[in-house]
């Protein structure tokens, strides 16, 4: 018996609300991108299933647009958390409040 | 015949180069800009008068448009010009006497630090009265009337450091604008009834359309006279006149004696078909002309100061113009406006060369015997009160005899009667000044009188050109009275206007010439020569004395400053102080302020979005993202 369209849509949701509730709430900004990732890896599986589902291919060729992007991201977003981790001795991104009013 | 806007050309073209570049050229080119660009002025003007006598005498009538202006429904109203023998004559006098007056300015502002602007706005005023006597139509003139008001303003604050001065330019120019109002609604009446505001058309069409005698031309011809006694300082607007001689002479001369305050006279006597066709309007014209004639006179008995004596003077000689005007001596008037333009200019400019000669002293209580030190002055200011006082057979007595004459003709015996009395006063008090001034007694201050010299040439030629001018003028365009070649020339244009023409038998003209130059002369050697020619007669002081109060009220000018200043100014003023801080103050700058505060309390409130924390700004954004896509599934 095959999985259900929708066993992979909830699950992609899920997914989404976890990554979108991580980078709500954790504080270490190392956390909120592993949650950004989290994020962009539901939407992966979701264009992965509707993919399967309609019969094209289009969905898995998105995906691998969203990967290369991903990494892009990673890299320039981990490459400011090194500066600034440098210049101030934290990643809390409560202590980067400096574009206060 | 020649473009005609060539006439005004250069002095708009020396105003702009003087104005522009005056500081950088340094006075002596300057000098040469002003005094050139009037001088083409004066020979383009005469060139186009010579060409138009080349034309058959009743169709001496030139109308140019050089460019069109407003041309809106009905409505036109162009940059036209027109030349016939009344503006001819204004053109020649303007150009003439500015082209000597600029001259004299160059002698008697030398030295002054602000000599490029003096000379721009003369220029700019010569350019201005140009054009007001060569318009064609209404509107123009109005807007050149205004353009010399305010270069009257400009040149009496010319010194505008001075309050005095700076009062003296606001007080014209608010009193001028007051005859304004009525000169304005004149034109807006005009163009209403007759559907134009061009000379041509309005007239041929005023006699069809206008019912003779009837309310509408009385309100027209009335309203524009409001503005001519407003320009021309008459009764009761003439008060700004004498404070104007806080300027400097040579304006006092060309603006307040030979130009600027004879178009009033122009413009009454270019709407002559206008004011014929309402003899109430014209009897205005003649009574207030001639009680402004003698109420100035009468206030020119007793003043100190030797530009006021003359300023009072042309208050009253404006007012036999209009007397002239009102009784349909139009030619008259005109004429008498131009022997008028000779002699008071010189009579000013004289004032001047004296207060050039004595460092600024005005004050003729301290003048006397300046006759040896000043010779041509004092020879020049003589012939001129002769002039004025109208001694035949100079310049003044041909066209003042006439206006008295025609006011007699036309059976106006107690005008005539005021007017002989302001005659004799005019020679009295004329020769009281150049007694008390010339000759009596030396009562200089000692530092001044080391240093009393004649003036330089160039101011000491204008002064010989126009005393030569008043004593030959008047004999040489006005004999024989009323059909000299002055009249021959200038009569169609009234003819035209359908002026009536009072036949006055040559016995009474004699005898009422010969009475004239009695009364002028009694005024002279009767009295003033006894009283003031010493200097020792103690005549003058013990009558003073013996009339305290009536002295008094003509030595404080009737008290009508400060009448008006009771009645109008001080209202006005407590009204705008009033307004200044119940209104001014808490509404328009609170307004305004208001804005500020509004956008500062919700900037304050605004900017504590602004927290700085990441997690926040996320929140927003995930928040804004459930808005947007609630809104797409659930309301779309």
């Amino acid at each position: 018996m095959s999985v259900p369209l929708s066993a992979y849509l909830i699950l992609s949701a899920y997914l989404f609300a976890l990554g979108v509730i991580g980078v709500a709430t954790r504080r270490n900004a190392l956390i909120i991108f592993m949650s950004i990732e989290l994020m962009l890896n539901a939407v992966n599986l979701t264009f992965v299933a509707f993919s399967r589902s309609l019969q094209s291919m289009d969905g898995q060729i998105f995906v691998f647009f969203v990967m290369a992007v991903a990494t892009a991201e990673v890299a320039v977003g981990l490459a400011i958390i090194l500066a600034i981790h440098r210049n101030r001795e934290t990643v809390d991104v409560a202590e980067l409040n400096l574009l206060k009013w | 015949m020649l473009d005609l806007w060539l006439i005004p050309l250069w002095p708009l073209l020396g105003f702009l180069a003087n104005g522009v570049f005056g500081r950088r050229l340094g006075a002596p080119v300057v000098a040469k800009i002003a005094c050139a660009s009037v001088g083409l002025s004066l020979l383009a003007s005469i060139k186009a008068v010579w060409d138009l006598l080349d034309l058959p005498h009743g169709a001496r009538r030139i109308e140019q448009v050089a460019a069109p202006w407003i041309g809106v429904g009905g409505f036109r109203a162009d940059w036209g010009f027109l030349l016939d023998p009344l503006s001819g004559v204004m053109i020649l006098v303007v150009s003439g006497v500015g082209f000597l007056i600029h001259v004299y300015a160059v002698g008697y502002m030398h030295g002054d630090r602000d000599f490029p602007r003096f000379f721009a706005y003369l220029n700019l005023f010569t350019f201005s009265m140009l054009m007001l006597v060569l318009a064609n139509n209404y509107l123009l003139l109005y807007v050149f009337w205004e353009a010399v008001g305010l270069c009257s303003y400009l040149l009496i604050g010319f010194w505008f450091e001075r309050p005095a001065a700076a009062e003296a330019g606001k007080k014209a120019f608010i009193v001028n604008r007051v005859g304004d109002f009525g000169f304005g609604l004149g034109v807006m009446l005009l163009w209403t009834t007759l559907g134009t505001v061009q000379y041509a058309p309005a007239f041929a069409a005023a006699p069809g359309q206008l019912a003779a005698g009837g309310g509408l031309v009385t309100a027209i011809t009335l309203l524009l006279f409001l503005g001519a006694t407003g320009k021309s300082a008459q009764l009761p607007l003439y008060v700004w006149l004498p404070d104007a001689m806080e300027g400097p002479t040579p304006v006092s001369a060309l603006i307040h004696a030979a130009t600027m305050v004879t178009a009033g006279v122009y413009m009454v006597a270019r709407s002559a078909p206008l004011f014929n066709l309402a003899p109430l309007s014209m009897s205005v014209v003649a009574w207030v002309g001639g009680l402004t004639a003698v109420f100035a006179a009468s206030i020119a008995l007793v003043q100190t100061d030797i530009k006021r004596v003359v300023a009072y003077s042309t208050i009253s000689q404006l007012g036999y113009m209009f007397l002239g005007c009102g009784v349909g001596a139009y030619a008259s008037a005109v004429f008498h406006l131009a022997t008028h333009a000779f002699f008071k200019a010189l009579l000013f400019l004289g004032a001047g060369s004296v207060i050039h000669a004595l460092g600024g002293e005005q004050d003729i209580r301290k003048m006397g015997r300046l006759k040896g030190k000043l010779p041509i002055t004092s020879r020049t200011f003589y012939w001129a009160s002769l002039a004025n006082a109208g001694i035949i057979p100079l310049a003044g007595f041909w066209s003042k005899d006439e206006i008295l004459a025609a006011t007699f003709a036309s059976h106006h015996y107690l005008l005539w009667g005021l007017g002989s009395v302001g005659a004799f006063m005019t020679a009295f008090y004329m020769f009281r000044l150049y007694y008390t001034v010339f000759e009596g007694k030396d009562n200089l201050d000692h530092q001044v009188a080391h240093h009393v010299h004649e003036s330089p040439p160039a101011m000491a030629y204008p002064l010989l050109i126009l005393g030569i001018g008043s004593l030959l003028v008047g004999v040489l365009f006005g004999f024989p009275p009323d059909h000299g070649l002055y009249h021959r020339f200038v009569e169609p244009v009234f003819a035209a206007a359908g002026t009536e023409a009072h036949a006055i038998s040559l016995g009474t003209t004699v005898g009422l010439a010969a009475v004239a130059t009695a009364i002028a002369a009694l005024g002279i050697w009767g009295l003033a020569r006894s009283w003031y020619k010493s200097g020792d007669n103690p005549a003058p002081e013990r009558l003073a004395a013996r009339y305290p109060t009536a002295y008094r009220v003509l030595l404080r000018k009737y008290y009508v400053d400060e009448l008006y200043d009771a009645l109008f100014v001080e209202p006005i003023r407590r009204l705008a102080v009033w307004l200044w801080r119940r209104f001014d103050e808490p509404v328009v700058d609170g307004s305004v302020n208001g804005v500020g505060a509004l956008v500062r309390a919700g900037s304050a409130a605004l900017r504590r979005l602004q927290t700085g924390y990441v997690m926040s700004y996320v929140l927003s954004f995930v928040g804004g993202v459930v808005a947007i896509l609630g809104y797409l599934t659930f309301w779309r």
